[in-house]
């Protein structure tokens, strides 16, 4: 299978291609019968459990053991000492530069078969399903090229600013790496991160649904400083064209507001190192909060203007559709979401018993202020407890016990951010937007354990 | 008498100016001034309001020479093709050209979404070909021929007659019958400003609500079983550590449930050793990687058709024939496997040789 995901033009069609209008029909026909009234059932049996308390549920008279002791009376990991135990280990700078553990090989980020006819104007999802905290491992951020990524020459890198200023400048890497800095975590999510699922389930896995999705402290100058630098007429320049400096030269409107409070920024930093060649190295633009597309990689240019420029991503792709016909322009923020990543779909619970419900949440419009779970598809919520950092237009990662019962579960999580904005569920969702919207899909996701432990993306009415 | 505050005005002038000035020498010796011909290199998009566009022009007619040499390969002979990114044209008529609304959007049935029906400014099509076309040479369009192609497609949409030529001075004329320049919306709350005037309060507005919230769940969507795999084994996807396991999806459902469970040495050294990909093919990595470099992938599939012939395919056909199949990479050609041209090749005579080599030998993974 692997050789299918890695090699280029070895794709297997998504569900949501192969699917004929008769198969649609037969899987809504099944869903409205049999899981239906499997669920039914599991419901009646869970809330009778739920009335008797939470106490009545926790009566492990002998839940299976994932440790059992071995009929030789123990474990041989423990009573026969490994090599690693009593040999010599390896010495140090064996590898200049570490990577994970051999063991680690399954954190792949990961292509969506039959999304996409090219590598080079695809997108690669991050493994959300493995990942701890709220940090993505740079070598495991997801990808979104228009035409391919390239590992620029940061010495022959150049950034000009021009457009309503006093002076037109252009500052070399050395130059713009000598002013001063600031380091910040922010979370970046491509504007079409679970599109896939506006309509109907799609694909399997967390990875698919929400992987376009990553979180890094980015290093870099604030856009403001260069501005003012070249003397930006910040009164009348209402709106800066950010554009690329590869083969698509990627442009996007940023509003003179956000970078006025110093927000954005033109950053060369990420997780510590230099930015990866796949996020833009060496200069790319950081728009907290604002979708992935607005961080425009490669970044050769900002021009002030006092009009929006309307460019190809504002204009033909970006654009929500809305059920008049009527296109969303300009429609950037990425709006309070959260995910839970255990259990998720394509995951096996190994047994009944304490399970750590956990997830990330996020708002492009500030702090995360709390997130709730629910076990039964949204009748009944718990407050997760969220862990530091809870950093503005930052992951924030959230966690919650909980004791599996061995019965069919539908699990959620529901964030709020500061503002109040409480994430929405899917019909209420749908009922503004319809389904054809493609981008900015921030529903509640639902993920139906099911008795034999297996996890599954599905969606409930 | 009034000579001393008037000293005292120009002094504060003067501070004011200093101030102002400050803002832009706060970091003596950081950046230089962009010369003329450095900003005319580099400044090239064009506005809605045509800020930005150089004079120029381009017929259709021309522009039909150019489509079918430079953009058919991946577009199509009439902008209508889905193989390499979703078709340009169709879906727009006459009654859209009146209203500046294409009707087929509200139409929830409608299959899919051209440009056309979407783009309201002629100015974005300008601006994109012109930056980012054609795919693998972007920028590398005179600047008639921009005007020339943008003339086409507007006229394949029937939008202009097939004797126009697109100028500088007639496309703001051109932007009053797109068909969707009535098509955008600002009203709502997601542009990260005040400058569009647009609403503030978010469009759905959930509560948290924490007890018999909703009525009893039903699940009403969920993947399809043949459909299991479709992502690729999904307990290579996960660690092989954890508080779960991914389910191995080559099973049927169930089946492998309990022999997963099993945490004990023997078998997690077992699945680590099948996740550790093979790296015993660097050889054919290496030609893997130039396909790429060479952007040869954009248009051929390892083993499957795209717009040209997947490699499975050619190699099938050619066995052996190294020289053949490195002159047809360099020259391009049409005909043998279908109407659609390859364009010739900017590629070394060395790697070309690679490509056949491994072509002839039956292009192995």
């Amino acid at each position: 299978m692997k050789e299918h995901l890695n090699a280029s033009g070895r794709v297997i069609k998504a569900p949501e291609n192969f699917l004929t209008p008769t198969d649609v029909k037969t899987v809504f026909v099944e869903g409205k019968q049999g899981r239906r009234d499997f669920i039914r059932r599991a419901f009646a049996a869970a809330s009778t459990a739920t009335a008797a308390g939470v106490a009545a549920m926790s009566a492990p008279a002998a839940w299976a053991q994932g440790n059992p002791i071995p009929s030789e009376g123990g474990d041989p990991n423990i009573l026969n000492l490994p090599e690693h135990a009593t040999g010599l280990g390896q010495g140090v700078a064996t590898e200049g530069y570490g990577k994970p553990s051999k063991f680690e090989t399954n954190l792949q980020r990961r292509q969506s078969p039959g999304l996409t006819q090219t590598t080079q104007a695809s997108v690669s999802f991050a493994p959300l399903q493995s990942l701890f905290g709220i940090v993505t491992p740079s070598g495991l951020h997801f990808e979104r090229h228009h035409q391919g990524w390239w590992d620029i020459d940061p010495s022959k890198h150049r950034f000009m600013i021009n457009g309503m200023v006093k002076s037109p400048k252009v500052l070399t890497m050395d130059e713009i790496m000598r002013l001063p800095s600031v380091s910040r975590f922010h979370f970046i999510e491509c504007g079409a991160n679970t599109a896939v699922d506006w309509g109907n389930v799609a694909v399997p896995t967390v990875q698919y649904t929400h992987g376009m999705l990553s979180c890094s402290e980015f290093t870099g100058v604030p856009l403001i400083t260069l501005l003012e630098l070249a003397g930006a007429d910040l009164k009348n320049g209402k709106f800066v064209l950010a554009e690329g400096g590869d083969g698509s030269s990627m442009t996007r409107t940023i509003p003179m507001s956000l970078i006025t409070s110093g927000e954005v920024l033109v950053a060369y930093g990420q997780n510590g190192e230099m930015l990866r060649p796949e996020n833009g190295y060496p200069l790319r633009l950081v728009v907290p909060g604002v979708q992935g597309v607005s961080w425009v990689k490669y970044l050769r240019r900002v021009e002030v203007g006092d009009q929006p420029y309307a460019a190809k991503d504002e204009a033909i792709h970006y654009i929500d559709l809305q059920p008049n016909g009527l296109h969303r322009q300009y429609a950037s923020i990425q709006e309070c979401k959260s995910v839970v990543t255990t259990p998720s779909g394509g995951q096996v619970l190994l047994d009944k018993g304490f399970y750590n419900i956990t997830g990330l949440a996020w708002s492009g419009k500030g702090k995360i202020k709390r997130v709730d779970v629910s076990t039964d598809g949204g009748r009944n919520w718990r407050q997760a407890r969220l862990e530091t950092p809870v950093l503005s237009k930052a992951l924030s990662r959230f966690n919650l016990d909980w004791i599996w019962d061995g019965k069919p579960a539908i699990i959620q999580s529901r964030a709020q951010d500061e503002s109040g904005y409480v994430q929405p569920m899917y019909k209420q969702l749908r009922d503004v937007r319809g389904t054809r919207s493609i981008y900015h899909n921030n529903a509640i996701q639902s993920w139906l354990v099911q008795e034999n432990g297996e996890v599954k993306n599905v969606q409930v009415s | 008498m009034f000579k001393f505050p008037k000293i005292a005005l120009a002094l504060t002038l003067c501070l004011t100016c200093l101030t102002v000035f400050s803002q832009s020498t706060k970091y003596p010796g950081v950046g230089r001034d962009a010369t003329a011909k450095e900003v005319a290199a580099w400044d090239i998009d064009v506005r809605p309001d045509f800020k930005g566009l150089p004079a120029g022009s381009g017929s259709v007619a021309k522009g039909q020479d150019v489509w079918e040499a430079k953009c058919a390969q991946c577009h199509g002979i009439f902008g209508e093709s889905n193989e390499v990114f979703s078709p340009l044209i169709g879906g727009t008529s006459a009654q859209d050209i009146k209203t500046g609304r294409v009707a087929n959007l509200t139409r929830a049935d409608f299959p899919g979404r051209t440009t056309i029906m979407k783009v309201a400014t002629v100015s974005t099509l300008w601006d994109y070909i012109n930056r980012a076309m054609p795919w693998t040479n972007p920028k590398t369009l005179t600047t008639e021929e921009v005007y020339a192609v943008t003339g086409f497609l507007l006229n394949l949409a029937g939008i202009v007659p097939d004797d126009f030529v697109l100028s500088n001075t007639n496309m703001a004329e051109v932007q009053k019958r797109m068909p969707n320049r009535n098509g955008m919306t600002t009203a709502h709350a997601m542009w990260p400003g005040k400058e569009f005037g647009n609403a503030s309060k978010p469009d759905t507005q959930n509560v948290i609500c924490m007890k018999d919230c909703v009525p009893e769940p039903k699940v009403a969507s969920f993947l399809p079983d043949f459909a299991r795999n479709a992502h690729g084994n999904l307990s290579e996807q996960n660690r092989i550590v954890g508080q779960q396991k991914g389910a191995d999806t080559t099973r049927a459902e169930g089946s492998s449930t309990k022999s997963n469970a099993t945490t004990n040495g023997a078998s997690t050294a077992t699945t680590a050793a099948t996740a550790k990909p093979a790296d015993n093919k660097s050889d054919n990595k290496a030609v893997l990687a130039l396909l790429g470099k060479n952007v040869c992938t954009a248009c051929h599939g390892i083993d499957k058709k795209i717009v040209g012939p997947g490699f499975n395919e050619i190699a099938k056909k050619y066995p052996g024939k190294v020289d053949y199949l490195a002159g047809k990479i360099k020259a391009g050609g049409a005909g043998v496997w279908g109407a659609i041209p390859m364009p010739a090749q900017n590629i070394s005579e060395a790697d070309s040789k690679i490509i056949a080599n491994w072509l002839a030998n039956g292009a192995p993974k």
